[in-house]
């Protein structure tokens, strides 16, 4: 009894907005104490990164009325984290992140439990946030009904790349020296050995010949700190903006789970740089997005084998798409890798995929792999329609609705 | 023992060493220690400011264990103020962290002396009449203050300062100062020295776009006595004349420096602020020495070209605005010296600063008039943002009223609806905007809300409230909504409530929140 009245007051304020009716709410919205026990019950979250945002995202969430979490992470927590990844203490630099992380949650939140119970199978909604300096982003990625990440990946800001010839022969910047002692110098001397960006020996060798180089051609502005930043693609952080943002991610969480209030529509630009601005943006779908998409029909014959459809990805002008990997729903049909993956499924490459797909005339598979675009290697995902030649006796919804 | 360098580098690359070393001396009071307060202080501990002193009179409920990451069990029937600065001091041990049993309202009545010992004031959860007189003290005794309060699903954060001079405002997307429109005649020497009609292909390929453009505008103005292309034929013909899109700026300095200059305040005297003591000197190089332009900056961006050329033209960029510093520098002295203040005792690295940014300095302050509040009130896009504005005010006028907010206890609601409803009657009746109203949903939104501090909506809040702070504190980038300011200049003490300027903004689809900054009360 005394436990049930520290469990109601504990969530004296969110009891305001999760017990209480409201007129700016979504449809969905049935306040009461059973969506407050639901919510700790059955919504389960994944939180991919326990960085900057994700130790704010567990503190926010686990204060926000869910019980569920689990984290992903395979860093391990280092010095330069301190300064805004507040779950970690000098005394864990080295630690597994993931882990130190859950800990410390559940040190805080005594409620906190990471029971594993099954639930339907149905719509997963995703919160997306990410910060450089001043600057963030929150998004809600609802599948079906929002764009999905693939179509509106043309957001991310292009990678600085130099052109190999100003590396080598015409560097005017301290970056260009950097870069030439990272990615040129570095293998002329140390035949085969990988360059390790988390070795300091390695960066203080890099250092060293991009000082040099610099002098040489009488340019300013080598450092150490850049040098790092360089290399290692250093994108600066801060305790605030990852703040900010995760908290926005919490909210539209919430807002999504329990329908206590409207969403996000869709994706909510934070900048601080200049002033204070928030804006909200409403992206559409892409039709044509490979990922969320109906997907790029290919007509096949039932005979078809796995092997002679891998083979055929690769020339195909819309993908050419090498080295695939093959997953109809949630069977792996052929794996590349890892080795376990690919000896248990290679017996399948001489098998007909019509088979392999359990005869149905039409279906959705999904195919990774490598792609070559402006010469340059990518790995991508894409959705395929296939529709088998001569199997379509039957039309059934799902035609209907894939075309 | 990690070095302490190590663990603030992704912050360093933002704010440099001098920003991060102005952190380390600020002083930083908080006012309530709830969840708005503690996360606002967590940012600024993790990013190492130099002392924290926290003020709060309550104990910690088992209601706050569901709102505040910073106590748990063990920590009921404490005192908060204690339980979040122990858990404060375990996140950075380089900062001086102590906390003071007091209820803020109390110490603003009964010491107002107290607060001149601090950097920045940081007051969260306050009521309307507590602010304000919060506000004539930090004004009075020269401290900065900022305000953060978070209400059920919205929120808002004010900055309350005297003066900011900003120098560092480190913009996105600025164009750095070539002075091809201006050359000077170093600069238009090594142009010469530099032959276009060169054979060799690689040569020419490899020639700074930056000496191409001052030979061909040196050869337009030989041809036009001197002026540069202006009308739209001219400027038609001189793009073609370059075959690729290049647009000339106007010479001299921009409109915005101009107020700046213009502004009363560059007649120093003996107690002007350093800010403006530069600005006086600028005024007098750009007169003289400057020739119609602000000093150099210096930099030059990447561009292609041999390695030669372009140390070269650096080199000659670099001189001119060492030149233009020297000069500055020494008028600075020489002003200091007639205001009968020390000659040095503005550094060398300020001045510095203020000559490469001198050209990024604006003055932008607006006080939005009845006529905008109304126009916010009924735009569709601004109306909702605006309505938890009065929202936000009216909430206290009810409190000061009936000793509880509106909807904060249960069982009261349909009477407090109305009672709220006749709060904003009122408000918007004082404030001028007869006529206009705000919608019953968001009336009933607000008495939902009950007073409730969530703890999203509060690291929301805190997480800007603490990027405002560091703004402030580093004197770098622009604080929200106002560039440059000068707020003394008009401030007469009379200033009316819709003085305030608010930055406003809505989620589209959501809740609101609102930000804003304001000259004054009352």
């Amino acid at each position: 009894m005394a436990e049930s009245t520290v469990h109601q007051s504990r969530s004296r304020d969110l009891d305001k907005l999760l017990l209480r009716p409201g007129n700016l709410v979504a449809p969905t919205f049935e306040p009461g104490a059973q969506l407050r026990d639901d919510l700790q019950e059955y919504a389960r979250i994944l939180v991919v990164g326990a960085g900057g945002l994700g130790c704010e995202l567990l503190k926010d969430l686990a204060l926000s009325g869910f019980k569920n979490l689990e984290v992903i992470d395979m860093d391990r927590i280092e010095v330069t984290n301190l300064n805004r990844q507040f779950l970690f203490r000098l005394e864990d630099v080295g630690k597994p992140k993931a882990e130190v992380a859950a800990r410390r949650v559940m040190e805080r939140v005594s409620e906190y439990d990471s029971d594993d119970k099954p639930i339907e199978e149905t719509v997963k909604p995703m919160v997306d946030g990410g910060t450089e300096g001043f600057k963030g982003h929150a998004r809600v990625i609802i599948p079906g009904s929002t764009p999905c990440f693939e179509c509106t990946i043309w957001l991310f800001p292009p990678q600085v790349k130099f052109p190999l010839c100003t590396l080598a022969e015409t560097p005017r910047t301290a970056a260009h020296c950097i870069e030439y002692a990272h990615l040129i110098k570095w293998d002329e001397v140390h035949s085969g050995k990988t360059f390790d960006p988390d070795d300091p020996e390695h960066m203080k060798w890099v250092y060293t010949e991009a000082v040099k180089r610099a002098e040489l051609f009488g340019i300013q502005g080598v450092t150490y700190s850049l040098t790092q930043g360089v290399v290692k693609n250093i994108i600066p952080a801060i305790a605030s903006t990852n703040a900010i943002v995760s908290a926005a991610c919490t909210l539209e969480t919430l807002k999504l789970v329990s329908g206590c209030s409207k969403t996000l529509s869709n994706y909510l630009t934070y900048n601080g740089v200049e002033g204070l601005h928030i804006k909200v943006t409403e992206f559409v779908k892409d039709k044509d997005c490979l990922v969320c998409g109906p997907g790029v029909l290919l007509e096949l014959d039932t005979s078809v084998t796995l092997q002679k459809f891998i083979d055929m990805l690769e020339e195909h002008p819309k993908l050419l798409l090498s080295k695939a990997s093959v997953r109809h729903q949630a069977t792996n049909l052929y794996m590349q890798a890892p080795q376990v993956l690919e000896e248990m499924t290679r017996s399948n490459l001489n098998l007909p995929l019509f088979e392999l797909m359990g005869k149905v005339p039409r279906d959705i598979v999904h195919v990774t792999g490598t792609t070559s675009r402006d010469g340059k290697k990518a790995s991508c995902l894409r959705k395929l329609c296939l529709v088998f030649k001569g199997a379509d006796a039957v039309t059934d919804q799902d035609m209907a609705v894939g075309a | 023992m990690a070095e302490p360098k190590a663990k603030y580098d992704r912050q360093l690359r933002i704010w440099g060493e001098h920003g991060q070393a102005a952190l380390e001396k600020a002083t930083i009071c908080l006012l309530n220690c709830g969840p708005t307060g503690s996360e606002t202080l967590k940012n600024l501990v993790l990013g190492g400011v130099g002392s924290i002193t926290v003020i709060d009179g309550s104990k910690v409920e088992p209601g706050d264990l569901g709102n505040n990451f910073m106590v748990d069990e063990s920590c009921v029937g404490q005192s908060k103020a204690k339980c979040v600065c122990t858990f404060l001091q375990e996140l950075n041990d380089a900062v001086k962290a102590k906390f003071i049993e007091e209820y803020p309202e109390a110490l603003i009545g009964s010491n107002p002396s107290f607060f001149s010992q601090f950097t920045i004031v940081v007051a969260t959860q306050l009521a309307e009449d507590s602010m304000i007189k919060l506000d004539k003290i930090c004004r009075e005794a020269n401290v900065l203050l900022i305000f953060a309060r978070s209400y059920g699903l919205t929120g808002f954060v004010r900055i309350s300062v005297k003066e900011h001079a900003v120098i560092e405002s480190k913009p996105d997307h600025f164009l750095d100062d070539l002075r091809l429109n201006n050359p000077w005649p170093e600069l238009k020497r090594f142009a010469e020295t530099i032959d276009l009609n060169v054979t060799d292909p690689v040569a020419h390929k490899h020639t700074p776009y930056v000496v191409i453009l001052v030979k061909i505008v040196e050869e337009w103005t030989k041809a036009h006595s001197g002026a540069l292309p202006s009308t739209r034929d001219e400027k038609k013909e001189f793009k073609d004349l370059l075959k690729a899109g290049m647009y000339l700026t106007s010479r001299g300095i921009n409109s915005d420096l101009l107020r700046i200059m213009h502004d009363s305040c560059s007649e120093v005297e003996s107690n002007s602020s350093d800010f403006w003591v530069m600005v006086a000197a600028l005024k007098e190089f750009i007169a003289n020495e400057g020739g119609e332009e602000a000093p150099l900056e210096g930099s030059i961006p990447d561009m292609t070209s041999s390695t030669e050329l372009y140390v070269s033209l650096q080199k000659i960029y670099q001189a001119k605005a060492e030149a233009d510093f020297l000069a500055i520098q020494q008028r600075v002295k020489s002003i200091l010296k007639r205001i009968g203040r020390d000659p040095d005792s503005i550094s060398k690295e300020m001045i510095k600063s203020f000559c490469k940014n001198a050209r990024k300095l604006k003055d932008e302050f607006n006080n939005p008039s009845v006529a905008e509040l109304q126009k916010y009130l009924t735009d569709e896009e601004y109306s909702v943002a605006m309505g938890f504005y009065i929202l936000l005010r009216a909430v206290d006028r009810f409190a000061a009223n009936y000793n509880s907010f509106p909807g904060q206890f249960e069982g009261e609601m349909d009477e407090d609806i109305s009672r709220l409803k006749t709060a904003v009657v009122g408000l918007l009746s004082d404030l001028g905007c007869n006529g206009t109203t705000v919608t019953e949903d968001l009336i009933n939104e607000m008495c939902r809300f009950g007073a409730s501090e969530l703890h999203a909506v509060a690291a929301f809040i805190g997480g800007i409230a603490s990027q405002e702070v560091i703004k402030l504190i580093t004197k770098q980038f622009v604080p929200m909504n106002a560039l440059t300011e000068q707020i003394t200049t008009s401030w007469d003490g009379a200033v009316d409530l819709l003085q305030v300027k608010c930055f406003i903004t809505s989620f589209k689809g959501g809740i609101p929140y609102i930000f804003e900054r304001y000259r004054g009360w009352q």
